[in-house]
């Protein structure tokens, strides 16, 4: 009996560190949100967000772009990871590794590379804020795109692909009928791997000379000013966000794995 | 025609996502201070970089912040996973959501929480350096624990049984029996937690002493100022880093590769 509980007390000191450094800041968070500098509940942060124009103006233009992001990263990542996934070459793990090593170099250095390289085709990149964000995004955020949807594409069972065509399914059908909604499990982990980011990763417009905020820029400015009751509201509007995003994507998967067994 | 469009994608897709660290390498052995400009071979970005002092201390600073979080990050997360997967089912899966949390938050919301807890109400001073590492130690540990939890889920439990029956402590049964079975898994978590660490821009702006400057946060601020020479320097840093990654990836092939014909030939 003493010899299991040796082994279950191991998790203590790693349960009170997120206890006291992941849930307690959460917390904390709400009380902030809630509250004004005098200490005082309110919801005036709550109802400022939500009336404020610029503030609804900022989470919508976020919501536009990671939507953008995310459909641009699909475009590109999925062609690449199925020509991966289904080609017989002998050495595309390494491809696949090349794909992902950029993600071990620093990402702001890489930013500066993309963005010396706009500078030399755009010339000034102030014309074209809201593209140069997509492409600086896409750049960055690619290969967590491309990665899920190779592992699930590259498991996919090529014999429902057979028989598909043996059914006289054209490629196309046999395409958008079996191999596109077994693919959905990636889709679903690849979008939400860089559809957050997109909304909250502010270093990309920053370094791309676009002046217009997205959520994270707001908690950025927020924090500047040293405004933390501001501030936290608007990390529990991202964090609702996130909730609902993750809840959405999980139940989504679940019904594919029913799906599966069906 | 079919034949080539599956390579045409993919050549185009690396030319994506490399044409722009290449060509930044090459000119950084160039005093260009533009893209574009065609000047003369120079080392001076090389030399900027390796004579700079402010240079100098940012690149160890974040070096040396990235192995002691990801080692305070590994033997938290693994403890973490070992006693979670020997807990109640109950229990266990409190902790794998516990541990989920910063893995989805955003780093943005991760880092002014912390912020807020540490700074703002329990008044550590960012100066200690105690919030930057709590919070790389955040950002990290939940990956150890989510790349050791499958190897344990993988491991022979009769192994461990097998020692204590044959007069092992617990203590002795767990450093000889489970570490060895899921090293591979502390081995990823930690490499997880290094690119991490290394990577990160927001804990360390929420976090960090105003005197200390993380890769990250200093080129976020180089490229506001005007100071072209630093910024040119930078251009050779990404191309440092880009070799040692190159160079990382390449050891690590070769050594997959090793390890798979050993396995071939053993069996």
């Amino acid at each position: 009996m003493k010899k299991t509980f040796a082994r279950k007390y191991l998790g203590i000191p790693y349960a009170i560190f997120l206890v006291l450094f992941v849930i307690a800041p959460l917390l904390v968070l709400f009380y902030y949100a809630f509250t004004n500098a005098t200490g005082h509940f309110t919801v005036e942060n709550l109802i400022g967000f939500f009336t404020d124009s610029n503030t609804i103006g900022t989470l919508l233009y976020s919501l536009a772009l990671a939507l953008v992001v995310t459909l641009v990263c699909l475009l590109i990542a999925y062609p690449i990871a199925y020509v991966l996934a289904r080609s017989k070459f002998n050495s595309k793990s390494v491809v696949i590794m090349l794909f992902v090593m950029p993600m071990w170099i620093n990402f702001t250095l890489r930013l500066t590379a993309l963005k010396e390289i706009l500078t030399a085709i755009e010339g000034n990149l102030a014309f074209h804020p809201f593209i140069n964000t997509v492409i600086g995004m896409t750049y960055d955020f690619l290969p967590f795109m491309i990665l899920p949807l190779y592992n699930t594409i590259s498991k996919l069972d090529g014999s429902l692909l057979e028989a598909a065509r043996d059914l006289g399914a054209g490629e196309i059908q046999v395409f958008l009928k079996v191999t596109l909604p077994l693919s959905m499990p990636g889709i679903v982990s690849g979008t939400a791997m860089v559809f957050l980011p997109a909304m909250t990763n502010y270093v990309v417009p920053d370094m791309l000379y676009n002046s217009t905020y997205i959520m994270g820029s707001l908690i950025g400015s927020y924090f500047s000013a040293y405004d933390w009751h501001n501030g936290s509201m608007i990390a529990l509007v991202l964090l609702l966000i996130i909730v609902l995003f993750t809840l959405l994507t999980g139940s989504e998967e679940e019904e594919k794995r029913g799906g599966a067994l069906l | 025609m079919k034949k080539i469009a599956g390579p045409i994608i993919v050549v185009l897709g690396l030319i994506f996502v490399y044409a722009p660290i290449l060509i930044l390498a090459v000119y950084s052995f160039t005093d260009a201070t533009t893209i574009g400009a065609i000047r003369g071979f120079s080392l001076s970005n090389y030399i900027t970089l390796f004579t700079t002092p402010e240079l100098g201390s940012m690149i160890w600073g974040t070096v040396a912040l990235a192995l002691v979080s990801s080692v305070l990050a590994t033997i938290l997360g693994t403890v973490g996973a070992i006693g979670s997967f020997y807990s109640d089912k109950r229990i266990g899966k409190t902790f794998g959501a516990a541990n989920q949390i910063p893995v989805v938050n955003a780093d943005v919301v991760t880092a002014f929480s912390l912020c807020i807890l540490l700074v703002v109400v329990l008044g550590v001073s960012k100066d200690t350096f105690i919030p930057l590492i709590i919070g790389h130690v955040v950002l990290s540990a939940p990956f150890v624990y989510l790349s050791v939890m499958p190897k344990l889920k993988q491991m022979d439990s009769s192994l461990y049984e097998a020692a204590l029956d044959l007069g092992a402590s617990p203590a002795q049964a767990l450093a000889k029996i489970i570490i060895p079975q899921i090293f591979s898994g502390i081995v990823s978590g930690f490499a997880m937690a290094i690119t991490l660490s290394l990577d990160d821009y927001f804990i360390a702006t929420y976090t960090k002493p105003a005197t200390f400057d993380t890769i990250s946060t200093y080129v976020v601020n180089a490229t506001r100022g005007s100071h072209t020479e630093i910024k040119t320097a930078l251009w050779g840093l990404s191309t440092v880093i880009f070799l040692i990654v190159l160079a990382v990836a390449i050891s690590m092939n070769l050594y997959r590769g090793k390890v798979k014909s050993e396995e071939r030939s053993d069996a």
